[in-house]
């Protein structure tokens, strides 16, 4: 489903975030990403939905190259696959209900299978009766719900997560995570950027260690691995 | 795109006109100002050159008829008058009608030449282009029969060329605002759209096409054009349709020159004023969100 074959990525300002990735992960796993501080994490998720290309290399989604992906078939790779963002990256003007909505809206699907689908979701995630609230009316953990809600509604395959309980107290991330844990229960594959040691041992997932933009670890049901 | 993503990108921008309420607001307002000096100025400089047209229409070519030529001689100088290339018309005035505009001029006493009348018989021409009078004068001063040809030398290319100046410094005048309301324009559209460079990033993530996030937003900068241009619109009708009321009856007394009439011109400025606020809104909108579309 992910492969990346040796894969850089240099940035203008000369800092190396990617020194030569190499990776698979398959349909229906749950990858932890974790590392410290720009250790090239974000950069490694961020080249799997294209808001970074590498400097060379090759990257493959669901069969597609993204090194030779055109700037306009960018939005419909995007399309399949769900976003989380560590600070939500909500829309502040619509409200719960329209800001998930908008991921269907944008191809343009039947107002009738939209509703469907978006009530749905938001049962999912226990928001159905604050559909009507806009972002700043809720915390940020249901702001984080929100934004989960919006990156399954379509049911994407693969569903990345920056950080997602980054900004959120314990008790709020455990919540969240039980609602990845019921997204990947369903086949989706699930890679999650985490600082979470505590989340990251109990929950065993597969851990991928990123330091200095190289793989430095890949075990299945790994420990964090770093002091806090 | 489907019919109902059409639907959608117009309740979107309904939508946004109101729920970014202050940012709306700033900008209907630019637009507003703008519009309303573009549509007085734009009333003004028309009348103004409607003046201009009225006195370069007022020159006439005076042909003077030889006493000589007889009655034969006229009627064939009349049409050769009219065959000159650049004579829009030509009016015939007898000496006898020559004399009673004396005598309307300077009194009865004149009338002591209806038995013997010293005048000319003269014609009236007007040249197709005013400003040709002079090479139309020169044309028909070639003719027979012609004792003399008079069109206020001198004079007429004096007002010709103040004439022409003045709609040069009006035209330039207007163009000037016009940049300078665009400018303005796009730039206040331009603010809000910055402060929602994080909508149109966010919505580039989800997965929408470029289009689909521009259209939106053209559409909620035509709105802003729209709703910019009402207050002008008013102003301007009212302003005129008051002014036209009282000076019209007066200038028409002088004889001279008219004001343009309410009718096809007020629209004609409304449609300019409402055009102008579309375009300027649909232009603002799509060179700001283009900008921040590249994520």
């Amino acid at each position: 489903m992910i492969e990346m074959k040796n894969v850089y990525k240099k940035y203008p300002n000369g800092i190396v975030a990617a020194n030569g990735i190499d990776i698979e992960i398959k349909q229906g796993e749950f990858v932890y990403v974790v590392g410290p501080s720009g250790a090239g994490k974000s950069t490694f998720i961020k080249m799997m939905y294209r808001e970074e290309r590498p400097t060379s290399g090759d990257i493959f989604i669901n069969g597609t190259n993204l090194s030779s992906l055109k700037n306009n078939k960018v939005p419909y790779l995007r399309r399949q696959i769900g976003v989380v963002f560590q600070d939500f990256k909500l829309l502040p003007r619509l409200n719960v209900y329209e800001n998930v909505a908008f991921a269907l809206e944008v191809i343009e699907e039947t107002p009738t299978v939209i509703r469907k689908k978006v009530m749905e979701v938001l049962e999912l995630v226990g928001l159905k009766h604050k559909a009507r609230m806009f972002p700043t009316e809720l915390s940020g953990g249901e702001q984080q719900r929100v934004s989960i809600a919006r990156s399954i509604v379509n049911t994407p395959k693969l569903v990345i997560a920056d950080e997602p309980t980054g900004n959120l107290d314990p008790d709020t991330s455990w919540e969240i995570m039980n609602i990845f844990e019921e997204i990947n229960a369903r086949g989706t594959t699930i890679i999650m950027a985490t600082h979470n040691r505590e989340i990251v041992n109990t929950i065993r997932h597969r851990v991928i260690a990123v330091e200095g933009g190289l793989i430095t670890r890949d075990e299945d049901k790994g420990e964090y691995g770093y002091e806090n | 795109m489907k019919t109902r993503t059409a639907g959608r990108h117009f309740r979107d921008s309904l939508k946004s006109i109101s729920r970014n309420g202050w940012m709306t607001f700033a900008s209907v307002s630019a637009v507003t100002v703008t519009l309303l000096l573009v549509g007085v100025f734009v009333m003004i400089m028309m009348n103004l050159n409607k003046v201009a047209d009225d006195l370069e229409k007022d020159v006439e070519i005076k042909v003077i008829v030889e006493l000589t030529a007889d009655e034969a001689a006229i009627t064939a100088l009349q049409d050769e008058i009219k065959n000159t290339s650049g004579v829009a018309e030509v009016q015939y005035s007898p000496k006898e009608d020559e004399l009673n505009k004396l005598v309307l001029d300077f009194g009865e006493d004149l009338r002591l030449f209806e038995q013997q009348n010293p005048l000319h018989n003269v014609f009236y021409a007007k040249a197709a282009n005013p400003q040709d009078t002079e090479k139309v004068a020169k044309r028909l001063d070639r003719l027979d029969n012609t004792f003399e040809v008079k069109y206020g030398e001198g004079k007429i290319e004096k007002l010709f060329s103040f004439l022409n100046t003045s709609r040069n410094v009006g035209l330039v005048l207007i163009l000037a605002l016009l940049f300078t309301a665009m400018f303005l324009i796009s730039n206040t559209i331009r603010i809000t759209i910055v402060a929602r460079r994080r909508d149109i990033e966010i919505m580039k993530l989800v997965g929408a096409t470029n289009w689909f996030i521009r259209i939106p937003f053209i559409l909620e900068g035509m709105w802003l054009g729209i709703l910019g241009a009402i207050i002008p619109i008013t102003l301007v009708t009212t302003l005129y349709y008051n002014i036209h009321k009282v000076l019209a009856p007066k200038l028409a007394q002088g004889n001279l020159f008219e004001l343009l009439d309410f009718s096809p011109f007020i629209y004609q400025v409304n449609a300019l004023i409402l055009l102008m606020g579309v375009l300027i809104g649909v232009w603002g909108s799509f060179m700001s969100v283009r900008k921040f579309l590249r994520v």
